[in-house]
């Protein structure tokens, strides 16, 4: 037996192999039911299940009919639209505005830190359905609802925790002389934010930008009590497709999804590394 | 770089605020082959003649999402189309217009409107769309010896063991219950009205209640079928037929005891586009859009529209089973859907 | 701050230190006033945003001006009744007129609704009474009110039903909280249960699914973070991707993959029929079970990665050590690994609970009738009974809970201590 202590029995060596191979079997119950959805989108029939034909690789029994179907129904099309457009506007402002405070929240003269950081991050705490209820009261008083602002407004505070989180992140690396330092030589303090903090702490803030555009973009509850039909989402048509009609369009559209996710974990994964390397410089 | 990702976030808020081109109507009825027979002989030729933009939604039916946007104040839709059994309802509380029928064009012959239109299909809010109907059927697999026939073997779970797929709502399944239960149809309403009708009602709907699969749109019931989630379905005939007729689907359908109602399109209350919608309605209504309906075996509201049928489609409309049939009443819905309703939903929870 | 006094020094001493002191203190005020500026934009933005609809929650909770706002005549006309037999005639015919005026301007519906609430079944009463009177002359109504209200209705002949048109018209209610924690206030004020508990169950089965997933999330969380925590850094990198996809992708997509696995026909029923190990398909989806499957899938990587983090900091030197003295190793384990893991495990946990309690979307569309969650329920009476005072006393309710779990995470784990990905 390789690399094993001499006092380990038979039993522990069993129970190392116990355990990896759970190891295993728990990965393998997080990815096999994303990966399922894969093959099933390329179903030439209008059913999630596997048929026949496609057991046995026939190739007829594929067929890119739904991923068509996609880019040929007006519904979809605006919903992939609007979840871009809400996304990006949602994450432009929760990163402008948490950026700026989480520079505020690094500072160790910041009053009431503690209170004012657990009421900034309370947004990723509270339930949807209550935040969703009452921001329908709240917002119709303001005519926001079956709007976009008022949507993007509301997915940019639940994207307002994650930019907190993964900028005071990067800022806690953060040398907090080289402001000093910046001001000393005569710079401007929006100039010294501007040039020194931020590009030190980019790849926080984008990694938080992004962060709270997959909040926007995943989000379903929201879209279901404040979007009116103008303003419908990728995840919001999924819902009502799972609720009403299922068929494979769902599931190309799932399939489009899973692989966007794969690019952003790698976006943040080199974002990541990229960080370490900057802190590691300093 | 930074520069222009910021400008090109900046733009997409901008655009955000403005909101994206405004579509022009909204119109909202309940999908599936139901709603692809609208889009063919409805929306499609009315788009095409007008140009008017419409985003043609989908909904479950009832009255709540209406109510909300009205009590809410959030317009959103434009034109619905309702079942007349939640019309009542949706009309006496206000969050359905009431539509002046003189606006409404002659029939394809000339006929005027008033006499073109079957009476019950010029309602105070809503111009009458289909008439069809709500039957159950199964799926033909299950039940080699022969299925289901009336609607006391729906409710007889000896003999035809399997799930059975009902809209999750009091609507007809209440009717449904007492008819399997022996009240003859002319009675079913009054009886519904007194504590022990409801009583017995319940009391039959819970002898299924652990085989019953509930479901929130139309839509859901032949994909039920299909998928064997379920063995015997409720489901607007339409959809049945289609999916008879379309894809060979082995489902046989069963009129016993089937529940007839019209659709009718109504304008929601407070919207900005009445003009448009009223407009939308008037196109819609005439005789040719009406016939179309005949795809998913919907009879039409206007005699002139009748005459445009081929013979062998008509025994497959509700007008070919009216004497199995009960009409479903609109009026009773309207004073006892709220607290059926509520009733509905304690028991659905026991 | 020193160097701004520098170059006053030379003069007394005491005189300097006072103003040095002053000077110290300005600088401070304005460096905290500095960082709060900074903060300032973001918190009037989330105040607005986030906190208001939520206070304008609670107030909804309590605050129905609905009833009187439509009958306001009616009211002030039974105020002074007693309670016992019937209201006074005038009292009533003011009614009927009310119920002629709203009738006609469609909104007599919204009054049965309201008083439905206080006594189930009456919304039928109004209705129909309301369409009788519709056309009605005023004259007649004025004088003979009562008699016309009978005749549609001899409901109108027991005084409980005036007794719900006026408590519905209180503006300010507590009724909301009652019923949803399933109590009720009896003729005599004191509070008693009512005979259907149901939110209470609710709650209960709530709270109960949420600790089963979480617990599943623990058994399967644990060996899985043990093991990524014990092997080399760049095979835990890797192993790291197959729990972050999943921590990535779409809470919808991984919905949607638990349908098409579940279904009577799908997946998991045509492999366990090909393998003989039943008959007929199972019924799996739309089930309790289907619901805490999907999201112990869905939870999963929220319990990996906190305690991940904190295995990977644990040196193993130590149960080396305790291992290599002839402690074997379940207690080795017990008595040293276990400690050392619970802040992971306890992060981990306590963020896996509150989200499930709150959760919607997977038990809205899994769930079946018995998947439901209590958020599923205040979503009902949101959107399908529209009982939007009852679902924010519900909210409300859950919010409470929540941030007593919150404070608990705040206290234990600390909420500038989550980490992502």
């Amino acid at each position: 037996m390789r690399g094993f202590p001499e006092y380990f029995t038979f039993w522990h060596i069993a129970g190392h192999y116990a355990l990896r191979f759970t190891a295993y079997l728990v990965l393998a119950f997080l990815i096999l039911p994303i990966l399922v959805i894969i093959p099933l989108s390329f179903n030439a029939e209008p059913f999630f299940t596997f048929t026949q034909g496609m057991l046995a690789l026939d190739p007829d029994a594929y067929s890119l009919r739904w991923y068509n179907e996609i880019i040929t129904d007006q519904k979809w099309t605006l919903a992939i639209r609007n979840s871009f457009i809400i996304g990006i506007a949602a994450a432009f402002l929760a990163t402008v505005l948490g950026t700026i405070a989480a520079v505020g929240l690094a500072s160790p003269w910041m009053p009431f830190k503690r209170l004012i950081t657990a009421l900034l991050l309370s947004p990723m705490i509270v339930p949807l359905i209550i935040i969703a209820a009452g921001m329908f009261f709240f917002y119709t008083s303001f005519g926001l609802v079956g709007t976009f602002p008022g949507l993007i407004i509301a997915h940019a505070a639940l994207g307002v925790p994650f930019v907190i989180i993964t900028v005071t992140a990067t800022l806690a690396g953060f040398d907090r002389s080289l402001f000093s330092a910046g001001i000393s030589l005569g710079a401007s303090p929006v100039k010294v934010f501007w040039d020194v903090v931020i590009p030190l702490i980019r790849p926080g803030v984008i990694s938080g930008g992004l962060f709270a555009f997959v909040t926007s973009f995943d989000e379903v509850v929201l879209v279901l009590f404040l979007a009116g039909p103008e303003q419908r989402t990728i995840p919001r048509q999924m819902f009502s497709g799972l609720r009403e009609q299922i068929n494979p369009t769902i599931l190309a559209v799932a399939t489009l999804l899973v692989f966007l996710s794969v690019a952003l974990l790698v976006t943040l994964e080199v974002l990541r590394r990229r960080s370490e390397r900057l802190r590691g410089a300093e | 770089m930074k520069h222009k990702s910021i400008l090109l976030m900046a733009g997409a808020l901008a655009l955000g605020a403005q909101g994206v081109v405004a579509q022009d109507l909204t119109v909202t009825s309940f999908g599936g082959a139901y709603g692809a027979a609208q889009k063919e002989h409805m929306i499609d030729p009315y788009v095409a003649e007008t140009g008017t933009n419409i985003l043609f939604e989908d909904y479950g039916g009832g009255v709540a999402e209406m109510k909300a946007q009205s009590e809410s104040g959030n317009i959103q839709w434009d034109v619905v189309d309702i079942e007349v059994i939640d019309l009542e309802r949706a009309c006496s509380e206000g969050y359905v217009a009431v539509i002046d029928h003189s606006i409404l064009p002659d029939g394809d012959d000339g006929t005027p409107a008033a006499e073109d239109f079957i009476p019950a299909a010029l309602h105070e809010c809503g111009v009458g769309n289909i008439v069809w109907s709500i039957i159950f059927a199964h799926a033909d697999g299950a039940y080699p010896e022969g299925g289901p026939t009336t609607i006391e073997d729906f409710f007889d779970i000896e003999a035809f063991p399997g799930k059975r797929g009902l809209r999750k709502r009091p609507q007809v399944n209440m009717e449904w219950a007492l008819m399997a239960d022996g009240v003859a149809p002319e009675d079913v309403y009054a009886a519904l009205e007194t504590e022990e009708g409801q009583a017995r009602a319940f009391a039959k709907l819970d002898t299924i209640k652990d085989d019953i699969v509930w479901y929130d749109s139309w839509s859901q019931a032949p994909v039920l079928l299909n998928d064997g989630g379920a063995q015997m379905v409720q489901s607007a005939n339409g959809r049945i037929f289609a999916a008879i007729k379309e894809e060979d689907a082995p489902f046989t359908m069963v009129w016993d005891s089937h529940v007839y109602d019209l659709d009718v399109w109504a304008v929601m209350e407070g919207t900005e586009k009445v003009d448009a919608a009223l407009d939308f309605i008037k196109f819609s209504t005439r005789t040719v859009p009406l016939s179309g309906m005949q795809d998913v075996a919907y009879g039409p509201t206007r005699k002139s529209a009748q005459a445009l049928l081929p013979e062998d489609v008509k025994q497959d409309l509700p007008t070919a089973h009216l004497e199995e049939g009960l009409k479903a009443d609109g009026i009773f819905w309207a004073d006892y859907g709220e607290s059926l309703g509520e009733k509905f939903n304690e028991w659905l929870l026991q | 701050m020193s160097d701004t006094t520098a170059g006053t020094l030379g003069g007394k001493p005491d005189r300097l230190g006072k103003q040095d002191a002053r000077n110290a203190a300005r600088e401070v005020r304005a460096r905290r006033v500095r960082a709060f500026l900074f903060v300032m934009p973001l918190l009037i933005f989330i105040m607005f945003a986030f906190v208001a609809p939520i206070a304008s929650m609670l107030f909804r909770s309590a605050y129905n001006p609905t009833v009187a706002e439509l009958v306001p005549a009616s009211l002030e006309a039974l105020a002074d009744w007693d309670g016992e037999g019937s209201p006074p005639e005038a009292a009533q015919a003011q009614f009927a007129l009310d119920m002629k005026r709203l009738a006609n301007d469609r909104t007599s519906g919204q009054l049965a609704e309201e008083i439905n609430r206080f006594l189930p079944g009456t919304s039928s009463v109004v209705k129909s009474t309301a369409r009788e009177l519709r056309r009605t002359d005023d004259a007649e109504l004025s004088a003979n009110g009562a008699a016309l209200l009978l005749e549609a209705d001899e409901e109108w002949g027991d005084p409980g039903i005036w007794r719900a048109l006026r408590k519905a018209g209180q503006t300010y209610t507590s009724s909301y909280y009652l019923t949803a924690l399933d109590l009720e206030m009896t003729r005599d004020g004191t509070i008693q249960q009512r005979d259907t508990q149901i939110y209470l169950k609710l709650y209960g089965k709530t709270l109960w699914m949420a600790l089963i997933i979480t617990l599943l999330t623990l058994i399967l969380g644990y060996p899985l973070a043990f093991h990524m925590a014990h092997c080399s850094t760049s095979r835990a990198n890797f192993l790291m991707v197959f729990v972050l996809l999943p921590f990535w992708t779409s809470l919808l997509v991984r919905t949607t993959s638990w349908i098409a696995l579940l279904q009577t026909n799908g997946v998991v029923n045509s492999t366990l029929i090909s393998l003989g190990v039943t008959d007929d398909p199972l019924e799996l989806l739309y089930t309790q079970f289907s619901t805490i499957i999907a999201m112990t899938h869905i939870l999963l990587p929220f319990m990996v990665l906190p305690l991940y983090s904190v295995m990977r900091g644990i040196d193993p030197s130590y149960m080396r050590a305790a291992m290599s003295m002839g402690s074997r190793p379940i207690p080795a384990f017990l008595r040293i690994y276990l400690p050392m893991s619970l802040p992971g495990l306890s992060a981990g946990a306590l963020l896996v609970f509150i989200i499930s309690v709150g959760y919607y979307i997977t038990p809205a569309l899994v769930g079946g009738t018995d998947g439901q969650m209590i958020s599923n329920i205040i979503a009902f009476h949101m959107q399908q009974s529209n009982n939007w005072e009852l679902a924010a006393a519900l909210g409300s309710l859950l919010l409470v809970l929540i941030i007593a779990l919150y404070w608990l995470y705040d206290r234990f784990v600390g909420a500038g201590n989550i980490k992502l990905g």
